[in-house]
């Protein structure tokens, strides 16, 4: 025999919001996204700041203030929900300051902040819709409206005056071509400057200042794209195929493989501009063929076009396909055949 | 070796340590039962009973003529006080009958079923329903049409909900029957083959089951990987064969019932022993999170009352799992045969309610997780709309509605509701 239950008070259920299942959800937000991958920059910004001294601050800072001012003006303007808090600005104006080299003008990269969220983002509206890089649309106007900025090298001088970083010392900067575009001329004369590619890796790697912000350490930049992918934030697939299809494709047409992908934009591009979710294919098939695309325009751009770089106009190129890519890699759905009816 | 699974998924936290020790223990013993004449799916029962009269404890109180249907009978002993509507947790209003339990109910004898010459026979007459949550009668499924013959029998173990622990303390427990029931549904429907899947993450349920059988059940280990329990990704699991669009499970060759179930049914033809208890595992913010075998009827706030009461801040009850189970809205509800558990979340645990429309920031995690390899944004995009021929082309009706895009979500887009919602109109309109 058992006793019934102790006839307690009925239990009260307290106020509560009930919707349909699922009830819980993962940890991950646009907000906590965002800041992984500023916290994956971080470290080559930071490397930037040091080697490059104040410039590269005043640069991050136009960047970072006129693309976050441009977001929220927009959005009181437009009587929009705020949107500065989910950090998307903040990349862009990150990734902006990151692709332009620390002399480029601190009112000039505003421009190309303000040009970035106004015309590549909000006028599409807002996150989530735009078609083309926020931060490459920014570049670009600038590349386009400036042309000489972008492609002279200008080393800047060090933190303190005192300390002479390449052994220059006092000038502030010395002004000339980039490793880029000597490789380029070299190219021209069939190798008779008898540029050396292989002596370039090391500087590359770890401490390069006449590239822009983002190339002063190509290890630093590596490592921050590996952190993301680790972490789930981005997918392996687009800087694979895109730095595989750039080693193997210039490789194959008679050019030094490693000095091209850790020369110019290519590692901060394959690894931080080609894997923005908005402007990137959403199917895994998808991402294969866009970053492979993004390869061979880089490479092609590189060593038959006028310009000696080309991974901004690579990545918007191949973001225009992306609504194509993504139409045409729909995955089969699961129980249906082979082939999709 | 990389072990069987399936594509896509997620790994929510299992939740599970709360529970998954906890012994079955019984539980509450209440003075009145409110029973619903559906607790599964297809034809209401109808009840064979009239107010006032006296019921016995496994007595049969309700029945349809209906093949899609299962008997109802008496949980506890007791006069019929009432049968008037009840609102499940499901939102559904169904007819229910309310009995005013004895004195000192003696809970280990019952009225055996009625004698059945087959596995089926003995399932319809103990009333047996699915007990993963889908509630669909097991008679039915152990009737299959003759020209689609079962090769392999699948239990389903994996119990991939988080926080559920009653399946998992139910193969602890008691190994033997959950072997003698999968035999049972083998030779009823003449298969060849008969498997257990269970997820890694209870190794000790895979080697309780291993000690249990000799080599004709296989008990197999399967990846950790939310929804490995549903059915579709269970048999691809098990047999690497998708169940083609529009066709039954049954089609591949199998049949998946789940271990609970399977525990019943050999209840059922050995003692004769009608469904009117369950393992249901009560935990979150509760004081005693624990495996309760409870009485059908009692109502869930009984239950968490049992469990100690609440623990903390309250942020939603769930009837089942958190990923497909029911929000509650009124604790005087009862517990059905397909309740799985109680799961009392705290309000910081509870996904946002999403107001207004969010922002698809293309992503990919939906369709990286979808496991029927759907494109959950552009469904949602399309619903959203009230596009119902776009969501039709993009198989809005393969929608198992596990929820794993809502989940992944970073900006909290209301996926899933929003392929229900194309669901359901496509089906309205006719397709």
């Amino acid at each position: 025999m058992t006793p019934h239950s102790s006839a307690t008070e009925p239990l009260e259920l307290p106020r509560t919001t009930i919707t349909s299942s699922p009830h819980i959800a993962g940890r991950e937000n646009v907000t906590s996204i965002m800041l992984w991958v500023v916290a994956a920059l971080a470290p080559t910004a930071l490397w930037a700041v040091y080697n490059m001294g104040w410039v590269a601050v005043l640069l991050l800072v136009s960047c970072i203030v006129s693309t976050l001012a441009t977001e929220y003006i927009w959005n009181r303007v437009a009587h929009r929900a705020q949107t500065l808090w989910d950090g998307s600005a903040l990349v862009t104006g990150l990734l902006l300051a990151m692709s332009l080299p620390p002399r480029t003008p601190w009112w000039m990269a505003a421009v190309g902040g303000i040009v970035a969220i106004a015309l590549a983002k909000m006028i599409f509206g807002g996150l989530g819709w735009n078609l083309f890089n926020p931060a490459l649309v920014g570049r670009a106007i600038i590349t386009i409206s400036w042309a000489g900025v972008m492609s002279e090298q200008v080393i800047p001088g060090g933190w303190f005056r005192g300390i002479d970083v390449l052994g220059t010392e006092s000038l502030d900067a010395i002004s000339g071509a980039t490793r880029l575009a000597l490789a380029a001329s070299d190219r021209l004369v069939d190798g008779a400057y008898g540029f050396d590619m292989q002596a370039q890796y090391s500087p590359f790697l770890f401490r390069n200042l006449e590239g822009s912000l983002g190339e002063v350490s190509a290890a630093l930049l590596v490592a921050g794209g590996l952190f993301l992918i680790f972490k789930g934030i981005i997918d392996w697939r687009v800087p694979a195929s895109y730095i595989g299809t750039v080693a193997l494709l210039s490789w194959a047409l008679g050019s030094d493989p490693l000095f091209n992908v850790l020369a110019g934009g290519v590692l901060l591009g394959a690894f931080f501009m080609a894997t923005d979710y908005v402007t990137s294919p959403m199917t895994a098939t998808g991402r294969i063929i866009f970053g492979c695309g993004c390869g061979l325009i880089n490479v092609v751009g590189r060593l038959f076009g006028p310009l000696p770089e080309a991974t901004t106009w690579a990545i918007l190129f191949m973001n225009g396909l992306v609504p194509l890519i993504d139409r045409f890699t729909i995955p089969r759905t699961f129980g249906w055949g082979k082939r999709r009816a | 070796m990389l072990k069987a699974g399936f594509r896509g998924g997620i790994h929510p936290s299992g939740h599970k340590q709360a529970t998954s020790g906890v012994a079955i223990t019984r539980g509450p013993v209440p003075a009145s039962l409110i029973v619903p004449m559906s607790q599964h799916l297809g034809a209401p029962c109808l009840p064979v009973v009239e107010k006032g009269d006296h019921v016995v404890r496994g007595q049969v109180i309700g029945t349809v003529e209906a093949f899609v249907s299962a008997p109802i009978h008496a949980p506890m002993s007791g006069v019929i006080a009432a049968i008037r509507p009840q609102v499940l947790v499901s939102g559904q209003r169904v007819s229910a009958v309310e009995i005013t339990c004895d004195e000192d109910p003696d809970l280990d004898v019952f009225v055996r079923c009625e004698l059945a010459d087959s596995t089926a026979g003995a399932a319809r007459s103990a009333g047996i329903v699915g007990m993963g949550g889908a509630a669909f009668p097991a008679s039915v499924k152990l009737t299959p049409p003759h020209d689609m013959p079962v090769h392999t029998v699948i239990l389903n173990g994996c119990e991939c909900e988080p926080y559920l622990t009653c399946d998992h303390r139910v193969m602890l427990e008691t190994p033997l029957e959950v072997i003698d029931g999968a035999r049972l549904i083998r030779d009823a429907v003449g298969a060849s083959r008969v498997v257990v899947g269970v997820e890694d993450n209870k190794p000790d349920a895979v080697a309780a089951l291993r000690a249990a059988t000799a080599d004709d059940v296989e008990i197999l280990s399967l990846r950790t990987s939310y929804p490995q329990g549903a059915e579709k990704q269970l048999i691809f699991a098990v047999l690497g064969a998708e169940v083609s669009h529009g066709k039954l499970p049954a089609s591949t060759g199998a049949l998946v019932h789940n271990v609970g179930t399977a525990v019943a049914l050999a209840r059922a033809v050995r003692e004769r022993r009608p469904l009117i208890e369950r393992v249901v595992t009560v935990t979150g913010r509760v004081v005693r999170p624990g495996n309760y075998l409870t009485v059908i009827g009692t109502s869930i706030g009984e239950l968490i009352s049992f469990a100690g009461g609440f623990s903390g801040e309250v942020g939603r009850v769930i009837s089942g799992g958190p990923m497909t189970g029911m929000g509650v809205s009124d604790l005087s509800a009862p517990v059905v045969k397909g309740t799985s558990g109680i799961v009392v979340l705290g309000p910081g645990e509870v996904a946002p309610a999403v107001h207004g429309d969010q922002p698809c920031i293309r992503c990919g995690r939906c369709s990286d997780a979808c496991p029927m390899m759907l494109q959950p944004f552009v469904l949602g995009i399309y619903a959203n709309k009230r596009m119902w021929d776009q969501t039709q082309d993009h198989h809005a009706l393969d929608c198992i509605e596990c929820g794993c895009c809502s989940y992944v979500c970073p900006t909290s887009r209301p996926l899933v509701q929003l392929i229900r919602l194309a669901k359901h109109a496509q089906l309205e309109r006719g397709e």
